[in-house]
């Protein structure tokens, strides 16, 4: 009997107290939601800080979450393209399909940057609808929180009011909180970096920092040996402050660069959980700040 | 400040001018002048205060504004992402050939299996097939997929075109027409997503590589947080071992689950169970012995089946390294009435056997772009029971269990191309060891879809 019964609960899943179950395929937009949506909704991460979005599996256990999802919260924009297509179909659930009201991708919101004007695989791994690492520009939650608000009064409306009152919430906080790190980031400005992937160039253009070169040769290809003696030689003629990368990447390419330039790696967050400092949105920018800071000495 | 000194020559008039009527004296005079003095300071003080207060605001707005420049973007109106109907319809094509090496005929079947199907390899320089694939979603409620295999002699055949829902309720998946079976782990993966160059002995031998069907499937994923999947097939029987044949009904069918999840971050696995139920009929293969004789079987066909795959990567982050377990093993079970010679001879009697066969595998991904990978397969031909009158003509069991011991390595440069080196000791045919040797190339052109787990 009992274990009928634990069959039954784990049948009948999660928690039933919460109105919403929301499926977030990046830690970011699991953060945004929480914020906006607090305990009305119960959330799903389906990746982590550590892993490559763009090259997660189609799990089954990610399939198994999707199946009840009344919301999929994403980046677009391809970055999900290697796996998201399949969890989608093999979900099938209706509700989150492309296009539906519970399908929200995050970049459709965002100005994009770096939209290439050829397709070429030549080229490597580059997105057609821009660059989707949108989230290292903070001023990118502002209109995506607006429009992630309204698609959660839109599918719950009887706490619309709860959802409108969170948002101006985040809004002011959010507000502050960027006049308080462009703030502290002036001393940025200008400063020369190297990119290890193609990933920051919201961040570039936040906070004013110049990209001079890339360790990969070709977005999405691994950094060869061959490529990192080139970067080494540009740098002597275009020198650089620092070498970014992302926390899931391997961060020999970087340590490599830094130790022979005599730069510093600087290994940022890139998400919420990046490391163990960023526990929300908010430490995601305070710790990225620092880390870049900290970079310049 | 012109304005400022009119308002202060204005209050001053205003001041003044009912006093003026009488006449004052110096003192009086003295007196309201240094109250308008007063005044006027006053004002002026203020004023300045204010426009202190404008240039202040002023300039707090102008640091605000940075932030405020981005909620006043428009939401662009770009195609939807991540959704193959992105380009419409995605249109792929798969490029692969291989160089064998082999030092037996590949067209000598496993010890025991003459009665199976026998893909085989090719000997030297081979354009594998190319493989063109099709696919959009046809409206709101259904998605179209067409693969066609584009043969090296020439020539197209349809590998998979089906239909299916994308808006069925409660977890409920339907898919039509031509599709892999949704039986086994390898079987609904396509040639180029393969580990290794040819397919396991066991799914080469009791499912001719892979199990196509014309039919239905319909699966349910129940509404757990653990992965748990029921599916059932009913189809035409045209995959071997079935037969295709005229007739009413459904000629084949399946049923499987599967089960799934995480341990922690680093860990994943499925593991399934299948059922396959079909007849053949007047089935022709050629004799184990005496290869010019050709024998015929009629009967049923049962298999069972059982699989599991376990998947680790550090971090749960499989750019760098990853590890990949696999392991499946089915049992077939077939009956019937077997006829010896056709030609000549022409003797029918019963005939039934249970084969079986599994491969344990695993694919280490030791750093971006480089894999190996590890084989082992092993087939039971079984012990048959022959009718009294084929027993002089056909043996029952030959003593021999076949296997095959396999290495690969390849190289991705990108996660479009792939190259391959594999090698294996090939001991399926009784006294005819093989040591064989491939390399191949598989590259992906177009739209690349999402792979499955």
């Amino acid at each position: 009997m009992n274990k009928f019964i634990l069959l039954a609960l784990l049948l009948a899943g999660s928690p039933a107290h919460a109105a919403l179950s929301v499926f977030a395929c990046e830690p970011e937009w699991a953060s945004l939601t929480q914020l906006l949506a607090g305990d009305k909704v119960s959330l799903y991460t389906a990746t982590g800080a550590l892993q490559d979005p763009h090259r997660v599996e189609a799990r089954p256990s990610l399939i198994a979450r999707a199946r009840r999802a009344n919301l999929v919260v994403c980046t677009g924009a391809e970055l999900e393209t290697a796996w998201l297509p399949v969890i989608l179909r093999e979900s099938a659930n209706a509700t989150i399909q492309p296009g539906g009201a519970g399908n929200f991708e995050a970049a459709k919101y965002v100005q994009m940057l770096e939209i290439p004007t050829h397709l070429d695989r030549g080229d490597g791994d580059v997105h057609a609808m821009g660059n989707p690492h949108i989230q290292t520009d903070p001023r990118n939650f502002l209109p995506v929180a607006e429009a992630l608000s309204k698609r959660l009064m839109q599918i719950d409306p009887a706490n619309s009011l709860y959802y409108q009152q969170r948002l101006s919430v985040f809004n002011q906080q959010w507000r502050a909180a960027i006049n308080r790190w462009e703030k502290q980031a002036t001393p940025l400005k200008g400063t020369a970096i190297i990119a290890q992937h193609r990933g920051f160039p919201y961040l570039n253009n936040w906070l004013g920092l110049r990209q001079v070169a890339e360790l990969e040769s070709r977005p999405g290809m691994e950094p060869s040996a061959a490529h990192l003696a080139l970067v080494l030689n540009q740098l002597q003629l275009h020198p650089a402050k620092m070498v970014l990368r992302a926390a899931y990447q391997d961060g020999r390419p970087s340590d490599w660069i830094a130790g022979r330039a005599h730069i510093n790696a600087v290994a940022l967050p890139y998400t919420v959980s990046g490391n163990a400092q960023v526990i929300d949105l908010f430490s995601l920018f305070d710790d990225t700040i620092a880390r870049l800071l900290a970079g310049l000495k | 400040m012109f304005k400022k000194s009119c308002l202060s020559a204005g209050i001053a008039a205003l001041c003044i001018y009912p006093l003026a009527a009488n006449a004052l004296s110096d003192a009086d005079l003295k007196e309201i002048r240094s109250e308008i003095q007063i005044l006027k300071q006053g004002y002026e003080a203020r004023i300045a205060q204010l426009e202190q207060r404008l240039k202040a605001a002023e300039e707090k707005q102008a640091e605000i504004k940075p932030a405020e420049v981005k909620p006043a973007v428009q939401p662009q109106v770009i195609a939807s992402a991540g959704r193959e109907g992105a380009f419409n319809p995605a249109i792929s094509l798969i490029l692969g050939g291989s160089y064998s090496k082999l030092s037996q005929d590949p067209a000598i079947p496993p010890t025991g299996f003459a009665m199976s199907a026998n893909p085989g390899h090719s000997q030297g320089f081979n354009l594998g097939e190319s493989e063109l694939g099709i696919s959009a979603s046809i409206d709101p409620d259904y998605r179209g997929v067409a693969t066609l295999a584009l043969a090296p002699a020439g020539g197209m055949t349809v590998e998979n075109a089906f239909v299916q829902t994308t808006a069925l309720a409660d977890g409920l998946n339907l898919k039509f027409g031509r599709y892999f079976s949704g039986l086994g782990y390898l079987n609904e993966i396509h040639a180029h997503a393969w580990d290794f160059a040819d397919q396991p002995l066991v799914y080469a031998t009791l499912w001719n590589n892979q199990l196509g069907e014309d039919g239905v499937q319909l699966k349910w994923l129940a509404p757990s947080d653990t992965f748990i999947e029921l599916g059932g097939e009913l189809g035409r029987g045209r995959g071997f071992p079935g037969s295709d044949r005229t007739k009413n009904g459904a000629g084949s069918g399946v049923l499987f689950a599967h089960i799934g999840d995480d341990i922690g971050i680093e860990h994943s696995w499925r593991a399934g169970a299948s059922i396959h139920q079909t007849r053949r009929v007047n089935s022709i293969s050629a004799d184990a012995i005496n290869t010019l004789i050709n024998n015929s079987f009629s009967g049923d066909s049962r298999t069972a089946g059982l699989d599991l795959v376990w998947k680790y990567s550090p971090n749960g982050n499989t750019a760098y390294r990853y590890l990949k377990v696999q392991g499946e093993y089915f049992q077939r079970k077939e009956s019937g009435m077997l006829t010896y010679d056709t030609a000549l001879t022409n003797v029918t009697d019963t005939y039934a056997n249970t084969q079986s066969g599994w491969y344990l595998q695993s694919v280490y991904q030791f750093m971006p772009n480089w894999r190996t990978g590890l084989r082992y397969d092993r087939l039971n031909p079984g012990t048959a029971s022959i009718g009294a009158l084929n027993t002089g003509n056909i043996a029952a069991n030959y003593g021999f269990s076949p296997s095959r011991a396999t290495w690969m390595l390849d190289y991705s440069p990108s996660e479009f191309s792939r190259l391959r080196l594999q090698l294996a000791r090939d001991s399926t045919r009784l006294g005819l060891p093989d040591n064989q040797l491939f390399l191949q190339y598989i590259m992906s052109l177009g739209a690349h879809g999402a792979h499955q787990y």
